[in-house]
């Protein structure tokens, strides 16, 4: 039964600021001073769901073209058509910045109140239920795992630990061909803690989340965060600063466009081995037709997001 | 139920996909491909793939022994290609500063004791401990991506390895 408070449908209607959210069966239902937005339930919970667990992320979360977060580490703005060009060439662009853990504790709230018993928006489409319907049940199991960030690297001793059948991380049915085997150790007595390496494979294929970047091994601020993905990205990720990808398996098709107005700049196709640069000045999507293994490898230098916006760095990497 | 196909590349068999520009540039994008820049390296050539300001993923030939390596920092090796015995020993004395970032090139043998060796295959990741020394051998030619530091063995050679 639901709470008296819900909707029809089951739902709890929830408020950020001059921000209103409210779903139904099929969508969510946006509102803000001067303006508001609807989606597929579906598509914005995926999309809430990693604003959530990656704590609003390197820098624009777009969970479409109006609604998203951009991330100041500490606070956080939530906004409506502010990267569209359309809403801003009329001024209708809506924001309003907030305490981080404020958005994170409301944003947390309404994902496990409207995912649904049998929905997992971290999972592929073929491999979760539907988000749609009336309320029944709840998937909170699903909707507040940790995000695994390894503080050197994975396997070792006090680190994050590596996944297995008997931990519940089973191999994804569409990298049941990958080797398993784990590489030949042997450390002298006494270096037991230092001589690791790990089938870092093997781990990928054992992960059962989708766009969901993980870290795995550190250097100072250099982190390899690898992660599996299918289908689509379901955000629009908007760069604060470069970042990189290594494609390490498959092929993944991304849309690049300009990050403050969604103008096209290019189409990238990745294969095995092929290692490109999103520039800190655009946003992109990725489309993974099967399940691929992708490295995103990120700077965390918390000064960087200043230095490209003042333009004391420039967007693009390396110039040859 | 479906066969499982992973379509991993090597050094032998790699294709590459490419950058369509729209309206832009594609060397803002430094596109490359980590075998197709290790198949024209010479062994142990340390070749940066990706850079984020001092920090870089390098692309390295796994072909024969290596020279001994170490650095101030920890690394990190992922086998891309082959087969790479990892030898690791640690070092008696500071030999690197922790001041002086990325890959060090030390002359022949390090002092220090046996730390232990790891064969690592394609797709396994090793971790090149801060402090000690490593030596890299491979039977047959692979293929290693270095998580590190730009330092005085990068070598950047993007017009030569990305899309223009």
């Amino acid at each position: 039964m639901a709470p008296a408070s819900a909707n029809q449908f089951g739902y709890h209607d929830f408020t950020l600021g001059d921000f209103s959210f409210r779903r139904d069966e099929y969508f969510a239902h946006l509102k803000w001073p001067g303006g508001s937005h609807i989606a597929p339930v579906d598509k914005f919970l995926k999309a809430l769901m990693r604003d959530v667990a990656w704590n609003f992320f390197y820098g624009i979360v777009n969970f479409d073209e109006v609604f998203g977060t951009l991330n100041h580490y500490g606070n956080v703005d939530v906004f409506a058509g502010l990267y569209n060009a359309g809403y801003r060439a009329q001024k209708k662009e809506f924001l309003q910045n907030f305490p981080s853990d404020e958005v994170r504790e409301l944003f947390s709230a309404m994902l496990d109140d409207w995912t649904n018993e049998g929905f997992d928006p971290f999972a592929a489409p073929t491999e979760t239920g539907s988000a749609f319907g009336p309320k029944r049940g709840n998937n909170t199991v699903a909707v507040t795992r940790a995000r695994v960030t390894a503080k050197r690297m994975a396997g070792l001793k006090d680190d994050t630990p590596l996944r297995s059948d008997a931990d519940g991380h089973l191999v994804n049915r569409h990298f049941a061909d990958v080797d398993q085997t784990e590489p030949k150790v042997h450390a002298e007595p006494g270096f037991e803690g230092e001589v690791h390496a790990f089938n870092f494979f093997a781990y990928l294929s054992r992960s059962d989340v989708t766009w969901n970047p993980s870290i795995t091994s550190v250097v100072k601020d250099s982190l390899a965060c690898p992660t599996t993905e299918e289908f689509i990205l379901p955000i629009i990720h908007g760069n604060d600063r470069v970042e990189w990808f290594v494609q390490l398996s498959d092929e993944i098709t991304w849309d690049v466009s300009d990050r403050d107005t969604g103008a096209p700049r290019a189409r990238i196709t990745m294969k095995a081995g092929d290692v490109a640069a999103m520039p800190a000045d655009i946003r992109h999507q990725g489309f993974s037709p099967k399940r691929s293994m992708l490295l995103v490898w990120e700077n965390a230098d918390e000064k960087l997001p200043e230095l490209y916006a003042s333009g004391k760095l420039k967007p693009n990497p390396v110039d040859f | 139920m479906e066969k499982a196909h992973t379509i991993f590349a090597s050094l032998d068999n790699f294709q590459k996909g490419s950058v369509q520009p729209i309206n832009d540039d594609p060397r803002n994008y430094a596109f490359s491909n980590i075998f197709e820049v290790a198949s024209k390296a010479e062994p142990y050539e340390k070749i940066a793939v990706g850079k984020n300001i001092k920090y870089v993923l390098e692309a390295i030939r796994a072909d024969g022994t290596s020279p001994w390596f170490t650095a101030s920092h920890d690394e990190a090796a992922l086998v891309m290609d082959g087969e790479v015995e990892i030898r690791l020993v640690k070092l008696d004395e500071t030999i690197v500063s922790d001041q002086h970032e990325g890959t060090t090139m030390l002359e022949g043998k390090p002092n220090g004791k046996r730390m232990g060796e790891i064969v690592a295959r394609r797709g396994h990741m090793a971790l090149l401990p801060k402090g000690a020394a490593y030596q890299f051998h491979a039977a047959k030619p692979g293929v290693i991506l270095l998580q590190t530091i730009k330092g005085d063995l990068t070598v950047e050679r993007w017009k030569d390895i990305c899309q223009k």
